[in-house]
């Protein structure tokens, strides 16, 4: 028993701190499953609202799509609930495989292995085959999990201004003389909802001999003509040297990611990646799931095109309401407040209104970049999206931000 | 020297940094603690600044505490520059 008054007392004004700068986080319990519609409990104790999800990463649907749910209670049944071992001494089942298989495919790479988060696989990834010779350029907004998983390797780590070309063709000259070098973005940008310009990367790291991985967590399953990801929408499948995905978002929505693509890289990953190695297999229910999901999506493109459409009414319709948006044409649309006490402010007064979206703001996002990440599903049909976006038009009255610029709206707010 | 030595470095961390609406820079801003430079972004000014002048600064030298304004910095590249000399 050594947790003493001052230890304590420590942790209890950090806690203090986080609240008094009003970044505390707190959850909203959901008592539904995960879909357009749910039934939330906010805050603890309150009688439970039902209320439009705008925010999930439930990109297709597919999170209780019947289908899903069935061929999982047949995973269940047929390959049991844990297998209470690591992949490489007792965790690998047939589906594992099977599943590593299908990503492969439909990834369009040489080979994949499962981790059980898209958040291990990027943590596993660059010390499995990185060494201090070689460095690593990564876009400057890239996921917080491949910037921990980068931390973790002894590569050496430089960055670029987002999405600029020139930015990293400076660097690759730059770090001419290093071993190897891997070039490391997201596909889509979580909080921006922009996509990677892969075609010009992959010609930039031919042109100087470098490797690239790309995470494709918020685009696998939708974004490109048949969803295979951000590198069929930029015409460089079977160009890429990795992707890491996950099967939390579009893919079903449960847990589990992957490393895929060239390999030997996938081979040192199985020998050496700390989270394959040391961290439970991903549960059999969860593998079933995903290999259903992979069969709706490899059948029809139906629901990645009802994504797109919805998406493209969604922003439309906001912009005509007189919100700033980013730009884009991803199923993520930020809507910015810039304020962060407005963006929390706002999102509060949607709730009220039946509508369900989180204002993100420092540090998850820069200083003066509060927004709300409003984040389209297939699973939405248009009614949700007009009760959405009549909540959004009448709390942009009372907030009296309709029509105004990013100026005017830090005039009247504050940065 | 000395003067244009910051300045050679404030420009460049403007450049390498700094987006095209960003607050202007001056000498004290704090860059790391400020959130302008990440730690890891260090890698390519030090790497700048070795190469500018033909000096070595060691990883331990290196620190986020060193980086932390265009002066401080000017102040380790003199120093390690005079080491040289």
């Amino acid at each position: 028993m050594a947790y003493s008054d001052k230890i304590r007392g420590t942790y209890q004004a950090q806690i203090k701190g986080i609240q008094d700068a009003g970044l505390f986080k707190e959850e909203r319990f959901i008592h539904s499953p995960q879909a357009a519609d749910i039934e939330v409990e906010f805050p603890a104790g309150s009688p439970l609202k039902k209320v439009i999800n705008m925010c999930a990463n439930n990109y297709l649907g597919l999170s209780s799509h019947p289908e899903v749910v069935k061929a999982a209670h047949e995973g269940l049944e047929s390959r049991g609930y844990g297998m209470s071992s690591v992949r490489f001494i007792c965790g690998t089942q047939d589906i594992h495989r099977e599943l590593e298989h299908r990503l492969t495919e439909f990834l369009g790479t040489e080979d994949t292995l499962l981790f059980p988060s898209c958040m291990d696989a990027n943590a596993g990834v660059f010390e499995a085959v990185l060494t201090k010779d070689d460095v690593i350029i990564s876009d400057r907004l890239v996921h917080a999990s491949l910037v921990d998983g980068i931390r973790l390797c002894s590569a050496m780590h430089d960055t670029i201004k987002h999405s600029d070309m020139g930015h990293l063709e400076e660097k690759l000259q730059l770090h001419a003389g290093k071993r190897f070098k891997l070039v490391v973005t997201d596909g889509v940008f979580s909080m921006d909802g922009d996509t990677a310009k892969l075609d010009e990367m992959v010609a930039l790291c031919e042109k100087y001999d470098a490797m690239l991985l790309v995470d494709e967590s918020h685009a696998s399953g939708f974004i490109g003509k048949t969803g295979r990801g951000t590198h069929e929408k930029c015409g460089v499948v079977g160009k890429m040297d990795v992707i890491t995905t996950t099967f939390g978002k579009a893919l079903g929505g449960a847990s589990g990611g992957c490393v895929s693509g060239r390999r030997e890289l996938v081979e040192l990953c199985r020998q050496r990646a700390r989270p394959y190695l040391f961290s439970n297999t991903i549960a059999p229910v969860v593998v079933a799931g995903v290999l259903k999901v992979m069969d709706i999506i490899s059948r029809s493109t139906e629901r990645r095109d009802k994504l797109e459409k919805n998406a493209a009414y969604w922003r439309k319709g906001l912009t005509g309401a007189g919100f700033v948006l980013r730009e884009g044409d991803t199923p993520i649309v930020p809507v910015m407040f810039f304020n962060a006490k407005l963006a929390q402010d706002f999102s509060r007064a949607l709730y009220d209104e039946g509508i369900y979206a989180i204002g993100f703001f420092f540090p998850v996002v820069a200083q003066s970049q509060a927004r709300i990440r409003t984040q389209i599903s297939a699973g939405h049909e248009i009614h949700h999206l007009d009760k959405a976006l009549d909540a959004f038009t009448k709390v942009g009255k009372k907030f009296d931000i309709l029509g105004k610029t990013k100026q005017e709206i830090i005039a009247k707010y504050g940065m | 020297m000395a003067d244009e030595l910051k300045d050679i470095v404030l420009n460049y961390v403007t450049k390498e940094y700094l987006e095209d609406d960003s607050e202007p820079l001056t000498y004290d801003t704090p860059l790391i603690s400020g959130g302008i430079v990440d730690s890891f972004s260090m890698v390519s000014l030090k790497r700048f600044l070795e190469n500018k002048y033909a000096i070595a600064i060691p990883d331990a030298e290196a620190t986020p505490e060193a980086f932390d304004s265009v002066n401080k910095i000017a102040a380790l590249v003199q120093r390690f520059a005079a080491k040289k000399g």
